[in-house]
């Protein structure tokens, strides 16, 4: 039954305004917004998990990247916040080198990207509003940014308008421990766009959900994305996922660089083979 | 090894023998049962226990019922002071746990390994906490009384230090056990030590924290009985004088009040956590 909620799956209509969003970024500035080079990372003493990665993606560009289990994804996207510390190598954000930035400098620099995880993340006891409006905390401080309850209005009204824009605004006063797994995932999305993130990273949004809801959730993040205009490096666990939301695709082999083209249905069977 | 166990199963069990219901103890387990016995019959002797005549053994019940005797019917005339000393007692409880869970939560963040800022202070305030716990309350009031005097400010402080040896502990431990992931998400908004904190860490450990502040009421309650008998203040102090004077019949109504001060506490108190438990969040 999902299986065919899969084949039939189509993405939505609202391309044509993203690819023109996307496209006007692109001409304002043609920096890229991630370039890394040499990337290796190696855990206390075991085997290279990434190895000599390179690859540049420019403002605008929404890029899946594919790969078995083990290769090396997730660490890859945790490397590029150094929420893990790469081994060597060089990781440009944004027109900055993050490799050797100081506590503070990193913090900003974390603040400018979104992070999407497999798992939502989100503090389970706390209400949705709340958790929404985490995200502030990447522009702002203190007493203020922890609950809803003390917040700045115009942070309540942004973390409400962007629970809107996920469609969860009814169950903004909602415990988070009581919404099921694509909402809580929604809600995890909110969050990242309340940083107003010029990039999102996203590993495995949908991969703990089952089609149909993953369905759903995917299609609404990547339109939210692409309307932004905002820059995308996501892991996909659904090649259709990848084919038809993403303008490129890389894939990683045992940590190595294995595959870099454009999402075009003509290159499915390698991507199949690289994938399934 | 493979080979051996690929073959006939109903043979390989002809070739072992069944192991002997009990082993034969080595030298090292006979000495060490030969010593924990000599030592069990040493301490018999200290305790004086083998000393008793048959004599003694025969008066006991009597001179218990002749305590009983002198205990009844219990003394209504100290029940003014008696009131007031309760007072004290609660008074100094609350006083105590209140700044020693106050005190507990950043020690706690400091003595959590994933959270503390570095190696030295996690051991350093593990060690503090631990120090203030291993070391017994009454040692704790007696240095008390003679840094600040008789009197409930120093059960008060005794009760602190206990509580913070109590609360320290298992505020570390429920920091440690919040789920990383929500806390890994917070670092990748870029926010700071702080927000991870107080946005994530502590709402996630609330309910086991107002748990432990409610019990550390009711252990400062059950612990600041015996702080009057050094002379640090609270229904403890009530005690003593009767005992010595030999006036059971007040010392019975002391007893009894105290029995009804911790039922009363405790009922309090689980109610309480039941409420709190339940609605917070
Ligand atoms: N913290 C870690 N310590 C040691 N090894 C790790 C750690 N995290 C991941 N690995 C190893 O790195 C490899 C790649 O993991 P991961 O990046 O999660 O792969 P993927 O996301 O592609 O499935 C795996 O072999 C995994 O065991
Ligand atoms: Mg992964």
């Amino acid at each position: 039954m999902f299986s065919d909620a899969v084949a039939t799956f189509q993405p939505p209509v609202c391309n044509e305004v993203s690819v023109r969003a996307r496209e006007n970024v692109r001409t304002a500035t043609s920096t890229a917004d991630i370039e890394i080079t040499g990337l290796s990372k190696t855990f206390d003493n075991s085997r290279r998990v990434l190895q000599d990665i390179h690859f540049s993606i420019p403002q605008g560009q929404a890029v899946a990247l594919i790969g078995h289990n083990g290769s090396g994804k997730s660490t890859l996207l945790r490397c590029c916040l150094r929420l893990i510390q790469p081994s060597s190598g060089s990781i440009v954000l944004l027109g900055k080198e993050i490799i050797g930035l100081g506590k503070a400098e990193l913090r900003d620099m974390r603040a400018q990207v979104g992070f999407v995880f497999q798992r939502h993340n989100l503090v389970q006891r706390l209400s949705v509003l709340t958790n929404v409006l985490h995200g502030v905390q990447a522009r702002k401080k203190g007493l203020r940014t922890w609950f809803q309850s003390m917040a700045m209005q115009e942070d309540r009204e942004e973390a409400m308008a962007k629970l809107q824009s996920v469609g969860l605004a009814h169950l903004a006063g909602q415990r988070v421990d009581q919404l099921s797994g694509g909402e809580s995932q929604r809600v995890a999305i909110a969050r990242a766009l309340m940083q107003r993130p010029k990039m999102v990273l996203a590993d495995e949004p949908v991969a703990s959900l089952d089609p149909r809801a993953g369905d759903e959730v995917m299609n609404l993040f990547l339109r939210r994305i692409k309307d932004e205009g905002l820059t995308l490096l996501f892991v996909s666990h659904n090649l259709d996922h990848a084919l038809s939301y993403a303008d490129r695709i890389i894939g990683l082999r045992d940590g190595k660089f294995e595959l870099d083209a454009p999402a075009k249905s003509e290159n499915i069977e390698s991507l199949r083979e690289l994938y399934g | 090894m493979a080979d051996h166990r690929s073959t006939d199963p109903g043979q390989t069990v002809t070739n072992c023998s069944m192991p002997p219901r009990f082993r034969t103890p080595g030298w090292k387990l006979s000495l060490l049962v030969v010593t924990f016995i000599g030592l069990i019959c040493h301490a018999f002797i200290g305790t004086e226990l083998c000393s008793m005549t048959v004599k003694e053994i025969a008066e006991m019940p009597g001179n218990v019922l002749h305590l009983l005797q002198e205990m009844v019917p219990p003394s209504t005339r100290g029940l003014p002071k008696i009131y007031k000393a309760i007072l004290e007692t609660l008074q100094m409880c609350l006083v105590g746990t209140v700044f020693g869970v106050f005190v507990s939560v950043p020690l706690g963040l400091l003595a959590a390994k994933s959270l503390s800022p570095h190696k030295s202070i996690y051991i350093a305030s593990r060690g503090f906490v631990s120090f203030c716990r291993t070391v017994p309350d009454l040692v704790w009031a007696i240095f008390f009384v003679i840094i600040v005097g008789l009197g409930p400010l120093a059960g008060t402080l005794t009760l602190m230090v206990d509580t913070i040896g109590f609360a320290g502990r298992f505020f570390a431990e429920a920091f440690e056990e919040v789920d990383s992931g929500p806390q890994e998400a917070l670092s990748a908004i870029g926010s700071s030590n702080n927000g991870t904190f107080f946005s994530c860490v502590l709402p996630a450990a609330a309910p086991s924290c107002i748990n432990t502040t409610m019990f550390s009421i009711e252990r400062a309650v059950q612990s600041s009985v015996v702080l009057g008998l050094v002379g640090a203040g609270g229904i403890g102090m009530l005690l003593e004088e009767p005992m010595v004077w030999q006036n059971y019949r007040e010392a019975t109504t002391v007893v009894l009040t105290i029995f009804i001060m911790l039922v009363a506490v405790e009922q309090l108190n689980g109610y309480l956590r039941r409420q709190l438990i339940g609605k917070s969040g």
